[in-house]
């Protein structure tokens, strides 16, 4: 079944059991995308803190309104990048990027993107990787803003 | 002549054809875009193979066909709509731009100094509504912000009607056009075009319909409507894209400024300044949709061989059954009136657990095609406390099975999602 390939159980499980879910504070930087096409939004904050290897995201909180496919992906984007520097959790995004430009045709690297690599399925779906992407446009947004504040 | 649908769904190429793995097509997006009939899609083909040329400007036998073509099609239309006379129908590229051309016009006559029914300022008010589609709000919110006139607007009460409730505040003699959708292309509300029009003209204002949504599945005459400005599209209504018409009374096409400069539209050019064509050439600049205007006259002859006041029998009673259905299903919500009374064919509708957009995933794998989100009317969503939904929209090519499968797909994505009564 080919519902099955774009919903993978681990994207129904982080949509009804979203990890990392609410606004916490403190934030260094806190943005609000949405999708025009659909209306799906997310509010998405960003915390950053100094170590030796470059500022390190802290915590990624967010409130978000969406589908399964939006609101997975912001949950697994905040698992994945939690804790990572600034640095790598720009490359899993560029690599998380990379697979939803795939058109089905991707082989995610399950060490770089985890959880992540669930959503290759939604790329041969052109109307859906807006709705993979969102958090993480909003991730990017966030933390570029965060950088400029330190 | 009797409406057999088994037979239209033969003139439509395209319901032929399979989709997603050999599903058969259940089309149900007709409100976003119809699909078009083969005597439709041949007068295309024959305009470009035997007719071609540019108008009004080519001296040769070609370009006499061509421009017959293309004003026999704006005579046609104006007899659909019941103008006053062909001079009336403005070709645009869509309802949107029609819209634009009005609200620009306006705003033109603003800029030039000018008094009168068309010029804004400060203390002057649009009057729209809240179920408005982007297109009838962003030109005016743009208009006001020109001019410095203020917009304002009717609400939607939760059954998804116009709340006319405060119209004496609403139309005032500070209003100086209302602009309306004939039917709401999310609710399918048919909205009381009438009497906010006699309201309007009585406090001295002009009166815009958006007829987007309406003229594909009723008959529309502009003048039983009340109407001074009405929008409609060709490839709603089994035409082709590029091509939409703004009717307007002849006296204000007359007094508007133009809105696009250009090629045809003109009288005497001199670099210092220019004057300008009658209408409609005033407001049709550059190379038109010329092969779209005969094969938009080729769509409302066959809604007319079909019989428009048949048609619109026949989708009431597909609306009544697809109602009917949808409402059997547990927590389903429609948008718009539940009953088939002063509604049309578009049916949109929330379900608890199930986002619009996986919503519409599901029923896509099952071949049946939908649209999902705000539909360009996001007032109107939040105004009905969704943030999106899913929308069904049936056409004269649609049959009671589809809506069944319709309630089949609602059913199977709830399962899916594990939420609902199944």
């Amino acid at each position: 079944m080919r519902l099955e390939s774009l919903y993978q159980e681990i994207i129904l499980d982080h949509y009804r059991h979203p990890h990392h879910a609410g606004l916490r504070e403190p934030f260094d930087a806190e943005v609000r995308h949405v999708n025009p096409v659909c209306g799906d939004e997310v509010t998405l904050r960003v915390t950053l803190k100094d170590s030796d290897a470059g500022p390190v995201v802290a915590d990624v909180s967010y409130d978000a309104l969406g589908c399964s496919i939006s609101q997975a992906s912001t949950s697994v984007l905040a698992d994945l990048l939690i804790g990572r520097t600034v640095s790598e959790g720009m490359k899993v995004n560029d690599e998380f990027l990379a697979l939803m430009q795939s058109q089905g045709e991707g082989e995610p690297d399950e060490d770089v993107l985890g959880d992540a690599v669930a959503f290759a399925g939604v790329s041969k779906y052109p109307a859906r990787i807006k709705c993979a992407l969102l958090a993480w446009m909003a991730w990017k947004d966030a933390t570029a803003q965060a950088m400029v504040r330190q | 002549m009797t409406f057999d649908v088994a037979r239209i769904r033969k003139d439509f190429p395209i319901l032929e054809r399979t989709v997603r793995d050999g599903q058969p097509l259940t089309y149900l997006d007709s409100a976003n875009t119809s699909q078009k009939p083969r005597q439709v899609l041949d007068t295309l083909a024959d305009f470009y193979e035997r007719h071609n040329a540019n108008i009004h400007r080519a001296t040769h036998q070609l370009g006499e066909e061509a421009t017959a073509a293309y004003e026999g099609a704006r005579a046609t239309v104006a007899g659909f709509i019941g103008a006053a006379e062909p001079a009336e129908v403005v070709f645009t590229k869509n309802v949107s731009e029609g819209i634009n051309l009005v609200a620009y016009s306006m705003s033109n006559a603003s800029a030039a100094g000018q008094h009168g029914r068309f010029a804004l300022g400060p203390g002057d008010e649009i009057v729209i509504t809240e179920m408005e589609h982007h297109s009838n709000i962003v030109p005016w919110q743009l208009l006001c912000q020109r001019t410095g006139a203020t917009l304002r607007w009717f609400g939607v009460t939760q059954e998804g009607r116009l709340d006319v409730s405060n119209v004496d505040d609403l139309i005032t003699g500070r209003t100086k056009l209302v602009a309306l959708a004939h039917q709401s292309n999310v609710l399918g509300t048919i909205n009381p075009v009438r009497a906010i029009a006699d309201r309007a003209h009585a406090a001295g204002a002009l009166v815009l319909v958006d007829a987007a949504q309406s003229v594909p599945h009723m008959p529309v005459d502009v003048a039983a409507l009340g109407a001074d400005f009405l929008g409609f599209t060709g490839h709603k209504m089994c035409g082709p894209t590029g091509i939409g018409v703004l009717w307007g009374r002849r006296e204000l096409l007359e007094e508007m400024p133009p809105f696009l400069g250009g090629g045809e539209m003109i009288e005497d050019v001199r670099m210092e300044r220019s004057t300008f064509a009658p209408p409609p050439h005033k407001f049709e600049a550059g190379t038109m949709p010329i092969a779209e205007a005969p094969t938009l006259a080729a769509a409302i002859g066959y809604l007319t061989e079909v019989g428009l006041p048949a048609l619109r029998e026949y989708e009431h009673g597909l609306v009544t059954h697809a109602l009917e259905a949808l409402r059997e299903i547990d927590g389903l919500r429609i948008l718009g009136p539940a009953e088939p009374v002063d509604r049309g064919a578009a049916i949109s509708f929330t379900v608890e657990g199930v986002h619009p957009h996986d919503m519409s995933q599901v029923l896509d794998e099952r071949g049946i095609a939908v649209r999902a989100g705000h539909h360009c009317a996001w007032p109107l969503h939040r105004a009905m406390g969704v943030q999106a939904s899913t929308r069904a929209s049936f056409y004269l090519y649609n049959t009671h099975e589809e809506a069944d499968a319709l309630a089949e797909g609602i059913r199977e994505a709830q399962r899916f999602f594990g939420v609902g009564g199944g």
